[in-house]
């Protein structure tokens, strides 16, 4: 029986991967968190980072247990599709890993893997997030 | 449990409790099991809807929060306020907090933003020349957007959650009424009938005995009591045969009851 027991963990971080508009959005909230080695929570995706890059760093933040959840815009959830959806397929519940649209793409519910789990048990879902956004 | 298949429990009163018991929790524990998990599925349900909903006002925060950064953009002409933030990023002024939360007897994660407005310094400084008014408006703007980005988290990490639990509770159900229950019904039938039979043998053999005892001593009537005994002892090896047990040698030793003759003691 496999009964994992959640641990009250305080402070912890919320990790970021978007591209600069986003990221400055999100760090003017204050999110940001650069620890004593220089490591940060965050990742400004433009076209000069590789896809090996952002697949790197997104396994850092998985691996980190003081990062609760990872929020990551859809274009860039795109570059790295397979990294993403493997971590989701996994056991491992935290971090949570978010799908949040950025300012060039909107929101499409049909690559996001949670909408399409939720989709499959509420089929009206898909209809009220595809038409409105 | 039932050992592997074919070898049966031998076929007695104690054995038949033991079963019987068994399949009394077995039958308890699938009520309960098929209880909880209608519950998860019930709670499930509701998720879902709340998910869709939050995801809404998620974008929607989102659309707002870039609006108000390209008004800040705008308001702080010349300057770019983006580096500067991404280079003074040093602690967070938002950190979350993981609780769990007990649903049907599942232990689901939950998340709890906490917002510390004195390790806001980094940023304070920005506007100070231009434009300092809609960048705290753009400031205050994406931390909405956070707020109900923490919520959608908590929201997933039940989702999934609750997902496997259930999964896992459908499997154990399904193991319980298709498999062990039927075994342990198939193994009490099977103990009854033993009995039963034991019994009339049982009551026969009583019959048999006490004819032969009454009438006379007779060869004729000891050898009927005998066939009887080895038709039934023909009868048991088979069937122990055929469960696959290997006949014990002492079946074909000769029976007592035979009627050969004991070669006379010479001195």
């Amino acid at each position: 029986m496999v009964k994992t027991k959640f641990v009250t963990q305080s402070d912890m971080k919320i990790g970021l991967i978007g591209d600069e508009d986003t990221v400055t959005g999100m760090l003017l909230a204050g999110i940001g968190h650069v620890d004593g080695q220089g490591k940060k929570n965050f990742l400004v995706v433009d076209s000069k980072v590789h896809i090996k890059d952002i697949e790197e760093h997104f396994h850092e933040l998985t691996a980190r247990k003081d990062i609760s959840m990872i929020l990551i815009t859809q274009d860039c959830a795109e570059l790295i599709r397979r990294a993403v959806d493997e971590f989701s397929h996994s056991a491992q519940m935290i971090p949570t890993v978010l799908e949040i649209p950025s300012k060039d793409t909107p929101y499409d519910p049909r690559k996001d893997g949670v909408m399409q789990r939720v989709a499959f048990f509420m089929p009206s879902a898909m209809a009220s997030l595809g038409v409105e956004i | 449990m039932s050992q592997a298949g074919g070898q049966k429990p031998a076929a007695n009163r104690m054995t038949l409790q033991t079963f019987k018991a068994r399949l009394g929790g077995a039958s308890k524990g699938f009520k309960l099991l098929k209880k909880k998990r209608d519950a998860l599925k019930a709670k499930f349900q509701a998720l879902l809807k709340e998910i869709v909903d939050t995801k809404l006002k998620v974008g929607e925060g989102l659309k707002d929060g870039a609006f108000s950064l390209a008004k800040a953009h705008y308001a702080s002409s010349g300057d770019d306020i983006a580096s500067t933030v991404i280079e003074r990023a040093k602690r967070p002024s938002i950190t979350t907090k993981l609780y769990p939360d007990n649903v049907a007897g599942v232990s689901i994660p939950l998340f709890k933003m906490s917002y510390d407005a004195s390790k806001d310094s980094s940023a304070q400084t920005l506007g100070v020349a231009c434009g300092g008014a809609v960048i705290n408006a753009a400031r205050e703007t994406y931390r909405k957007a956070v707020v109900s980005l923490v919520k959608l988290a908590s929201l997933q990490t039940a989702f999934h959650t609750l997902d496997e639990e259930i999964k896992m509770t459908s499997r154990r159900v399904n193991a319980l009424e298709y498999v062990l229950i039927p075994r342990i019904e198939d193994i009490i039938h099977y103990i009854t009938q033993e009995m039963d039979e034991q019994a009339r043998e049982e009551f026969f053999r009583v019959k048999k005995v006490g004819r032969g005892c009454a009438s006379s001593s007779s060869p004729s009537l000891k050898t009927e009591v005998v066939e009887k005994k080895k038709v039934k002892l023909q009868k048991e090896k088979d069937e122990m045969a055929a469960a696959g047990k290997r006949t014990e040698a002492a079946i074909d030793a000769p029976s007592m009851l035979a009627t050969k003759k004991d070669e006379d003691l010479i001195f």
